[in-house]
């Protein structure tokens, strides 16, 4: 069991913001536990309480909602979270051929943490990026058009602490600070990158 | 059949332009002015306009838009509210998300002149949470809308007020049927709900509620900024207008093709360059895995909803996923099945039990382990979901099983003489031969 610290006071006060975002306070739920996951890595028992004190509701009712989504972990995720899409599209594509090698790279199995504590490897659903597969995401950013090589190549950056840009152009962030972003506090960075993979010949945006 | 069909480039339009996201490339793009033309009429007129556009819902079902948003009733005391549908989850669906990505600000746009048209005052857009740099997109249009007055109070000088909140989601297929995503954005499990009463009536917090998909929202601006008629003009009888149909798989370009209804996958595939080089279509989605398989048949039926429905299957959300002749039918049907199970969300018997099922049967049907009796036994499985599941993800489970086993029974069969899977899964990837791409 990985113990966590109670939540600091900044961070009290930012639920208690986003839950003031709507007419009903409950519907921050949501982004709140994404708020509790950039402090603390994952959803904590903390986290947890407080956000059932904020909203009125018991731990149990928070610890329902959190336990159905699948963006809410219960274990620590590394400072890279890798979901390689092997839905049907992807997977025959190549994206099967992509998670098998990233898990023996790696040498850990489906939803584990590199032992270094920075990669967290984890199979995921259909990713809406299909006209690039096979696709991975890192921190819930686009990896288009991905070989087994080249996935290799990105997690072995990520773990040296090299810069990786998604393929659509902006700098990958930690999970933590993508969690942020999701709880409704922007980063500033909207404006990196282009909107598609560059250096597609063909790649139509409904023209001939 | 004629050669390439001429491609309609609206929402996709922007795409291509320098920092296309920003309000400035919007505006340059003529952004923003159908709101003044739709401030200049009253709430109800800029719903018959979209009545008259023919425009239906572009998140699958293909509800009438401007029904849709008459059946708010104007009387009622509550609040009204509008939720964009931005959960796109749907396996092979990616419009919604590129859209947002490219041109968030014509969603900000449709957002507030359909609030205006059904008199609500607070709209939520609903994201999917696992694509970060479509949120950030979205958020900061929000932004600079508000900056430039184009949101919060007295818009434009018109007296209406409107705020917009970007809502991120935290994975849930589920959530993207529209009373699943209602509960989400309560804070509670994504679970649906019973209907009626229907969202129209009451939805986010018992209210008066218009959900709608991204697209079917962003199509508005177009259709007030250049008339109903002009909408009108394009698709064919009963699928007025242009939609994003987007190719993926096997396929020479794959991307975004906006086109008007009625296309047919031949003429996109002249667009994409075909089928990838050296090979044959096999099997294709219309509009994603919970539409029924299609074949190389089915080239020329017009995309719309009464042509793909009178095929046997539903245009869905015109996601075309394009499997060649390298590929297991019976891999594929497994793998979605895989994901009807992992998402169905507990609620009802028939779906939470029978996808559990549906993929123990598969499994051994693909390891070449099966009878042939179990093909029957599938069957009969799909036909006590259909129908009896409590929302459209079970019924949407069986739509790949019944049409692959329609199609492709002796692909089945192949597995259990064979003793497992008869193909190679290294010749379906994109790496594989001489279609690596360049
Ligand atoms: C399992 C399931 C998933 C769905 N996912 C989506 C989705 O991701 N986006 C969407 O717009 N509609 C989705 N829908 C359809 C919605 O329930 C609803 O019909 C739609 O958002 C209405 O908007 P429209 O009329 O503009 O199409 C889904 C439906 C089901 C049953
Ligand atoms: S059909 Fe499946 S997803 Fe829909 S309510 Fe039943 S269990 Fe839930
Ligand atoms: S199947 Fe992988 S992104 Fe759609």
């Amino acid at each position: 069991m990985s113990t966590s610290t109670p939540l600091d006071e900044k961070t009290l006060a930012e639920l208690h913001e986003i839950a003031a975002r709507y007419p009903e306070k409950r519907s921050g739920l949501l982004p709140m536990l994404h708020l509790v996951q950039s402090v603390q890595g994952r959803v904590t028992p903390e986290g947890i309480e407080a956000c059932a004190e904020i909203l009125g509701l018991s731990a149990a009712d928070v610890s329902g909602v959190a336990t159905f989504y699948t963006m809410y972990k219960r274990h620590a995720v590394g400072d890279y979270h890798v979901g390689v899409c092997t839905n049907t599209l992807c997977a025959v594509m190549g994206g099967d051929e992509i998670f098998a090698r990233l898990k023996d790279h790696l040498d850990v199995g489906n939803d584990e943490t590199t032992e270094d504590g920075k990669i967290t490897l984890e199979h995921v659903e259909c990713n809406a990026a299909c006209d690039y597969a096979p696709v991975v995401m890192v921190n819930w950013e686009f990896m288009d058009n991905m070989t087994p090589e080249s996935a290799v190549a990105m997690v072995d950056d990520l773990r040296a602490g090299n810069e990786v840009r998604s393929t659509r152009g902006p700098r990958v962030c930690t999970w933590r600070e993508a969690e942020r972003v999701l709880a409704g506090f922007p980063d500033g960075r909207a404006d990196e990158g282009p909107c598609r993979r560059s250096g597609q010949p063909g790649r139509a945006a409904g023209r001939a | 059949m004629s050669g390439a069909p001429t491609l309609t480039p609206v929402l996709t339009d922007m795409w291509d332009v320098d920092r296309s996201w920003t309000l400035a490339a919007y505006e340059a793009k003529g952004g923003y002015r159908a709101l003044d033309r739709a401030f200049a009429m009253a709430p109800d007129d800029v719903i018959a306009a979209v009545k008259d556009s023919g425009l239906r819902g572009r998140g699958g079902a293909g509800f009438p838009t401007g029904m849709k948003w008459s059946f708010i009733p104007q009387d009622n005391p509550k609040p009204k509210y509008l939720v964009v549908n931005a959960d796109e989850s749907e396996p092979g669906t990616c419009k919604d998300i590129p859209l947002m990505m490219g041109n968030p600000h014509v969603l900000v746009e449709g957002v507030i002149i359909s609030s205006y048209a059904i008199r609500a005052h607070k709209a939520f857009i609903y994201i999917r949470g696992e694509v970060l740099h479509v949120i950030r997109r979205v958020q900061a249009a929000v932004e600079e809308a508000y900056a430039a007055g184009h949101l919060g109070k007295d818009i434009h000088g018109s007296g209406y007020d409107l705020d917009v909140v970007v809502h991120a989601g935290a994975g849930a297929y589920i959530c993207g049927e529209e009373t699943a995503l209602l509960e989400g954005l309560e804070g509670r499990r994504g679970q649906p709900r019973l209907r009626p009463p229907f969202p129209a009536v009451a939805g986010l917090y018992a209210s008066p509620t218009v959900i709608n998909n991204v697209e079917s929202i962003a199509s508005v601006p177009s259709i007030v900024g250049n008339g109903a008629d002009w909408f009108a003009s394009m698709g064919t009888e009963k699928s007025k207008g242009f939609g994003i149909f987007s190719l993926s798989g096997h396929v020479t370009r794959p991307g975004q093709y906006e086109a008007p209804l009625g296309v047919t996958l031949r003429e996109l595939l002249d667009l994409a360059g075909g089928v990838r080089k050296g090979h044959e279509l096999k099997f294709w989605t219309p509009g994603g895995s919970s539409t029924p398989l299609l074949t190389a048949e089915h080239l020329d039926i017009p995309l719309d909803f009464e042509a793909v429905g009178a095929a046997g299957s539903m245009l869905g959300t015109r996601a075309l996923q394009v499997f060649d002749e390298t590929v297991c039918v019976v891999r594929a049907v497994l793998r979605w099945t895989e994901f009807y199970k992992h998402e169905s969300c507990g609620k009802c018997t028939p779906c939470r039990e029978g996808t559990w099922w549906l993929v123990q049967v598969l499994t051994r049907l693909e390891r070449g382990e099966g009878t042939e009796a179990d093909l029957d036994l599938l069957l009969d499985q799909c036909e006590n979901i259909l129908g009896r599941a409590f929302c459209a993800l079970g019924d949407g489970a069986t739509s790949p099983i019944t049409s692959s086993i329609q199609y492709f029974r002796d692909e089945y069969l192949a597995h259990l003489t064979n003793g497992g899977c008869p193909f190679d899964p290294a010749r379906s990837t994109a790496w594989a031969g001489e279609e690596v791409m360049a």
